[in-house]
C-alpha cells in the first residue's frame, strides 16, 4: 500500500482517537479562541449598552434544562450585562421544566453583583399557555401574574409598581428551545410592537434568520458560537467560550481527515467503486 | 378467506378514520378517541408478547449458544433485576433501587451511545466527502464552508456566515422541501394501496 | 396644586382598582365606581355566533373597538368578557383580550377535570349569556355591552379542509384510474431506480458468503406509514432469502412490529415454498428503547457478521449509528427513511439510499406487480400538478394576484 493509499484508509481507531485527544485536550489546557462577532449578536449587545440605570428589560427564560448547556451562557452573560448597567430585569420561565432553573440562574447572578430581588430583579414564574400569557402580559404584567414566582404580590413590590406592561420595557430578549419564541415574535412584537431579540438553539437557529431580515426581531444569540460571541462582548464569561475551544478543535480535526483522505484520493490516481 | 376479513376491517377501519377526518363533531371525536385507545389496549397486551419472545430467544442462547451465553445470562439478569426492583409503588420515588439504576446506570450508559455519534461523524465524513464526481465535488465543498463557520478565521468568518446563512436558507431548504412533499405523496399512495388492499404483502397468508 | 392632588388621586384610585380586578378574576364582576371619573366607552357592535368547524362546544364572540382606545390619556388597552348561562343571572368573567384582538372563542368540551365541574365547558345547544367591557391603562372599565346570547351548534363537515378534501377525492380518483389501466393490461413506463438493483445484488452477496441478512424496521411504531412501507419491503426481501435459503434477522424495538414482521416474513416463506426455514426467533424483540436498541442490533452485527444490512423505516439519531457500525462490520448496507434529517447521514455511511417517497415505491418496484405500479404512476402524475400548480402560483404572485394561494389555503382552527 502506498503513502496515498494510506491517507486514504485511515484504520478509523486513528481518527477516534485524535478526536478524542482534541476534545479531552482543551478540556485540561483550556485556551480561549478568537471568536468574530457577528451583527446580529452584536445588535443585542449594542441595546442593551444603550439602556440607561433604572430602565427595564424584559428576559424570557424559556427553556427546559435540557438546552441548558446552549442557552445558560447566553442567559449569564445577558443578566450580568444588565445588572453591571443597573438595569431592572423582568424574567419569566414559559416553559414548564424552566422555572427552577431560571431561579436558580437569577440567585446565583444577584448573589455576584449584589443585586436584590424585587428591587433590581423580578422574577414572574412560569403560567401554561404561552400564547395567552405573553399577549396578556402586553395588557397588564399585574393581571397576568398577580404574584410573582414566590408568591409576592406584584403591587407590593417596588419595582413592579411603576410599570404596567411592555410598553415601560425599552424591549423583550427571549431565550428559548422550543415553539415560545414564534410567540414572542407574533405577539409581543407582531401585535405590540415592542423590540424583540431572541436566543435559541443551534439547530433551530436557521428557522429564525428569516425573521432577522423582516426585521420582527432585532438580534439573534444562536447555539453555543452565539453564547459564546455575546461573552465576547460582554466580557463575562462562563461555558460559552470555554467550549468553544472543543467545538474549534474537533471542527479542525474532522476538517483535516477530509483533506487527508482527498490528497490521498487524488495522488493514488485510482478510481476507487462502490461496493456494488 | 382468512384474508378476506382482515383486508374488509383494513379497508372499513381506513375509510372511517379518513372521513372523519373531515367531521368535527362530537360523535366523530368519539370514533378518534375510541380508535386510538384500541390502539394502545393493543400496543399493552403486545408488550407481554414481547417480553416472553425476549426471554425465549434469551434463554436459547444462553441453552445453546456458547459464544452468545455470557450475554444472553447478563440480559436475563438485568431484566429480572429491573422488574423485581420496580414492582412496588415505592420504587418510582427518587431514591429507590430502581430510580438508582435507571439515573445512575441507564442514563449514562444511553448517553454514552449517544456521544458515540460525534466520532460516528468524523470516519463517515472522512469517507463521504471525497471529490469523486461532480456531484460529490459540490458536497464536499459545501459540508467545508458549512463546518468553517464553527473555526475563528477573523474577515473570512464574517462572510463566511452570510454563505452559510444562504446555503441552509435557499437549496438546503428548497431540497428539503421537495422531499418533503413526495413523501407526502407517497404516504398517501401507499396509505391508499392498503386500504384499497392492492398492497397485501403484511398480511398473513390466505 | 389641589388639582394636582385631586389628579393623584384619581390615578392611584384607579391604579388600585386595576389590581383589584386583576386579584378577583374568577369572582363576579363588581365595577370600581371609583374610576368612573375616566370612564371608558365599551366595546361597539358586539356579536356571538356559533364557532365554525367544531364540535359544537364552542362559541365565538366578536366586536368593534371601544373609541377610547385612541384618546389621549388613559386609554383603552384591553377588553373583558363575561358569561351567563342565564340572561339576568350572575356574570364570571372568563377572559380578557388585548387591544388588537376583537374576537374571543369561547367554550371548552371538557366537563369535569375529576371532581370539579370545568367552568370552560359549553354544552351543546344551551344558550350562552355575554357582556363586554373595556379597561384602560390606570385599571378603569366601562359599563357593561347589553347581554346577548348564542347557543353552540355541531358541525358535521368542516368547511376549512375543503380544498384538502378535494385534493385527497382527486388523487384517489388518479390512483383508482391508473389501477383500472394497469389491469386491463396496458404495460405502464416507471423510471429505473438505483436502489432497488442494489437490492438483489445484495441479497446475492449474502448468499455467496453465507451470512445473514439483518433486516432494520427503525424507531418508529407499527402504525407509521414509513414503517408500513418496511414491511412491504421485507416481504419481498425475506422471499427472496428463503429461496436462496439464508436467515433474515429482524430485531424490533415494538411487540406490535414485532407480531407484523413475524407475519410478513412468515408468509413469505410459504409462498416461497419453504415454511420449514421459518425460524420466529430470528425475528425478537429486543427493547423499546432508543439507545439500548442500537447496543443490541451493533451487537448483532458484529456476532453474526452479517454480509447485508437493510434499514427501512423511521430512524432518529440511530441512523449514523447503526449504519457506521455496519461500515465496520464490512457489510454492504442499504437504507431507505422519510426523515429528511437523517438521510444524510444514511447517504454518507451507506451504499445505497431511497430517499423519502423511493422508500414508499420500492415495494411496487421488487414485486413488479403491475397493480402495484398504479398507485405509482397516479403518484407521478398529481406530483406534476403540484409542480404545476407551484410554478403557476409563484407566477401569479409576482403579479399581486392570489387567486392560486388562495386555493391552498386550509383553515384548521
Amino acid at each position: 500500500m502506498t503513502l496515498y493509499e494510506k491517507m486514504m484508509n485511515l484504520d478509523r481507531r486513528w481518527i477516534y482517537l485524535i478526536l478524542g485527544l482534541a476534545v479531552i485536550i482543551p478540556a485540561i489546557i483550556p485556551f480561549t479562541v478568537p471568536v468574530a462577532v457577528t451583527p446580529e449578536v452584536k445588535s443585542i449587545y449594542n441595546f442593551v449598552e444603550s439602556l440607561k440605570p433604572g430602565d427595564y428589560l424584559f428576559l424570557g427564560i424559556d427553556y427546559d434544562p435540557s438546552s441548558m448547556a446552549e442557552l445558560n451562557p447566553m442567559a449569564k452573560a445577558i443578566i450580568a450585562q444588565c445588572f453591571r448597567k443597573d438595569v431592572k430585569i423582568i424574567v419569566t420561565a414559559l416553559s414548564q421544566n424552566g422555572p427552577g432553573m431560571a431561579e436558580q440562574i437569577l440567585n446565583e447572578m444577584a448573589s455576584q453583583f449584589g443585586k436584590r430581588n424585587h428591587e433590581d430583579y423580578c422574577f414572574l414564574g412560569y403560567k401554561p399557555y404561552p400564547g395567552i400569557v405573553i399577549l396578556n402580559m402586553g395588557v397588564s404584567f399585574k393581571l397576568t401574574f398577580p404574584n410573582d414566582y414566590y408568591g409576592v404580590p406584584l403591587d407590593s413590590i417596588p419595582m413592579m409598581t411603576k410599570i404596567t406592561n411592555y410598553r415601560d420595557c425599552k424591549g423583550i430578549i427571549d431565550l428559548c428551545a422550543g415553539s415560545v419564541a414564534d410567540m414572542w415574535i407574533g405577539f409581543a412584537n407582531g401585535r405590540y410592537g415592542v423590540p424583540l431579540a431572541i436566543g435559541v438553539t443551534g439547530v433551530m437557529a436557521a428557522d429564525y434568520y428569516p425573521y432577522l431580515q423582516s426585521k420582527q426581531i432585532f438580534g439573534i444569540i444562536s447555539g453555543m458560537k452565539g453564547a459564546a460571541e455575546y461573552e465576547t462582548l460582554t466580557g463575562y464569561k462562563t461555558t460559552g467560550i470555554k467550549s468553544m475551544a472543543y467545538q474549534t478543535t474537533s471542527h479542525i480535526i474532522i476538517l483535516l481527515f477530509i483533506i487527508i483522505s482527498n490528497i490521498g484520493f487524488f495522488l493514488s490516481g485510482k478510481k476507487e467503486k462502490k461496493k456494488i | 378467506m382468512k384474508r378476506t376479513l382482515p383486508l374488509f376491517l383494513v379497508f372499513t377501519s381506513g375509510m372511517i378514520m379518513l372521513l372523519q377526518h373531515f367531521v368535527p363533531s362530537e360523535e366523530s371525536e368519539f370514533i378518534y378517541k375510541y380508535a386510538n385507545d384500541w390502539l394502545i389496549t393493543v400496543g399493552v397486551y403486545a408488550i407481554m408478547l414481547g417480553i416472553w419472545s425476549l426471554i425465549r430467544v434469551t434463554v436459547a442462547k444462553a441453552r445453546y449458544e456458547s459464544g452468545e451465553r455470557f450475554y444472553a445470562i447478563v440480559t436475563l439478569f438485568g431484566m429480572a433485576i429491573m422488574i423485581f426492583s420496580g414492582i412496588t409503588v415505592e420504587s418510582q420515588r427518587a431514591g429507590s433501587l430502581f430510580m438508582n439504576i435507571f439515573a445512575y446506570v441507564l442514563i449514562p450508559i444511553q448517553a454514552t451511545i449517544f456521544s458515540l455519534l460525534a466520532f460516528y461523524v468524523a470516519s463517515a465524513a472522512y469517507r463521504a466527502f471525497r471529490a469523486r464526481s461532480v456531484l460529490a465535488t459540490l458536497l464536499l465543498i459545501t459540508a467545508f464552508v458549512v463546518m468553517l463557520r464553527m473555526i475563528p478565521l477573523g474577515p473570512v468568518s464574517v462572510w463566511n456566515q452570510y454563505l452559510v446563512g444562504w446555503i441552509l436558507s435557499v437549496p438546503n431548504l428548497a431540497a428539503k422541501r421537495a422531499i418533503i412533499m413526495g413523501v407526502g405523496l407517497g404516504m398517501i399512495a401507499t396509505s391508499m394501496k392498503i386500504i384499497l388492499g392492492i398492497e397485501r404483502s403484511y398480511l398473513g397468508s390466505d | 396644586m389641589n388639582r394636582l392632588k385631586l389628579i393623584l388621586l384619581i390615578l392611584m384610585l384607579a391604579l388600585w382598582s386595576g389590581i383589584f380586578i386583576g386579584r378577583v378574576s374568577a369572582q363576579e364582576a363588581s365595577p370600581p365606581d371609583s374610576a368612573s371619573a375616566v370612564k371608558p366607552a365599551p366595546p361597539i357592535n358586539v356579536t356571538v355566533v356559533d364557532n365554525p368547524n367544531d364540535n359544537g362546544h364552542f362559541l365565538l364572540i366578536k366586536w368593534d373597538p371601544s373609541p377610547d382606545e385612541k384618546r389621549s390619556t388613559d386609554k383603552v388597552i384591553g377588553y373583558e368578557i363575561y358569561r351567563s348561562d342565564k340572561k339576568d343571572g350572575k356574570y364570571k368573567k372568563i377572559g380578557i383580550t388585548a387591544v388588537g384582538i376583537y374576537e374571543y372563542k369561547d367554550g371548552s368540551d371538557i366537563e369535569m377535570y375529576g371532581e370539579n365541574p370545568n367552568p370552560r365547558y359549553i354544552s351543546i345547544g344551551s344558550i350562552y349569556y355575554y357582556k363586554l367591557r373595556s379597561i384602560t391603562e390606570s385599571g378603569a372599565t366601562s359599563d357593561f355591552t347589553s347581554p346577548l346570547g348564542a347557543a353552540p351548534k355541531e358541525n358535521w363537515f368542516h368547511t376549512g379542509k375543503t380544498s384538502y378534501f378535494i385534493a385527497i377525492l382527486l388523487y384517489f380518483a388518479i390512483v383508482l384510474y391508473y389501477i383500472k389501466v394497469a389491469k386491463s393490461g396496458k404495460k405502464l413506463y416507471i423510471r429505473p431506480l438505483g436502489g432497488i438493483e442494489a437490492i438483489d445484488n445484495a441479497i446475492g452477496r449474502a448468499t455467496e458468503m453465507g451470512r445473514p441478512i439483518l433486516f432494520v424496521l427503525g424507531t418508529g411504531t407499527a402504525s407509521d406509514i414509513a414503517t408500513i412501507a418496511g414491511y412491504t419491503i421485507l416481504a419481498r426481501v425475506a422471499r427472496k432469502t428463503a429461496e436462496y435459503q439464508i436467515p433474515v434477522l429482524v430485531p424490533v424495538n415494538d411487540p406490535v412490529m414485532m407480531s407484523v414482521a413475524q407475519e410478513t416474513v412468515r408468509t413469505a416463506y410459504i409462498e416461497a415454498g419453504r415454511p420449514d426455514l421459518y425460524d420466529e426467533k430470528n425475528i425478537p424483540f429486543v427493547t423499546a428503547m432508543q439507545f439500548p436498541y442500537v447496543a443490541a442490533v451493533t451487537g448483532m452485527m458484529i456476532r453474526e457478521k452479517t454480509a447485508t444490512n437493510f434499514y427501512m423505516g423511521l430512524f432518529y439519531a440511530e441512523s449514523l449509528l447503526l449504519a457506521e457500525t455496519g461500515t465496520m462490520t464490512g457489510a454492504i448496507q442499504i437504507s431507505g427513511t422519510d426523515q429528511t434529517a437523517q438521510l444524510p447521514f444514511f447517504i454518507a455511511a451507506t451504499d445505497f439510499t431511497l430517499i423519502g417517497e423511493e422508500l414508499y415505491a420500492a415495494s411496487a418496484y421488487l414485486s413488479g406487480e403491475p397493480l402495484l405500479m398504479g398507485p405509482l404512476k397516479a403518484q407521478d402524475f398529481m406530483k406534476a400538478i403540484l409542480i404545476i400548480l407551484i410554478i403557476s402560483g409563484v407566477i401569479s404572485l409576482s403579479f399581486g394576484w392570489n387567486i392560486i394561494a388562495d386555493i391552498f389555503k386550509v383553515n384548521i382552527t
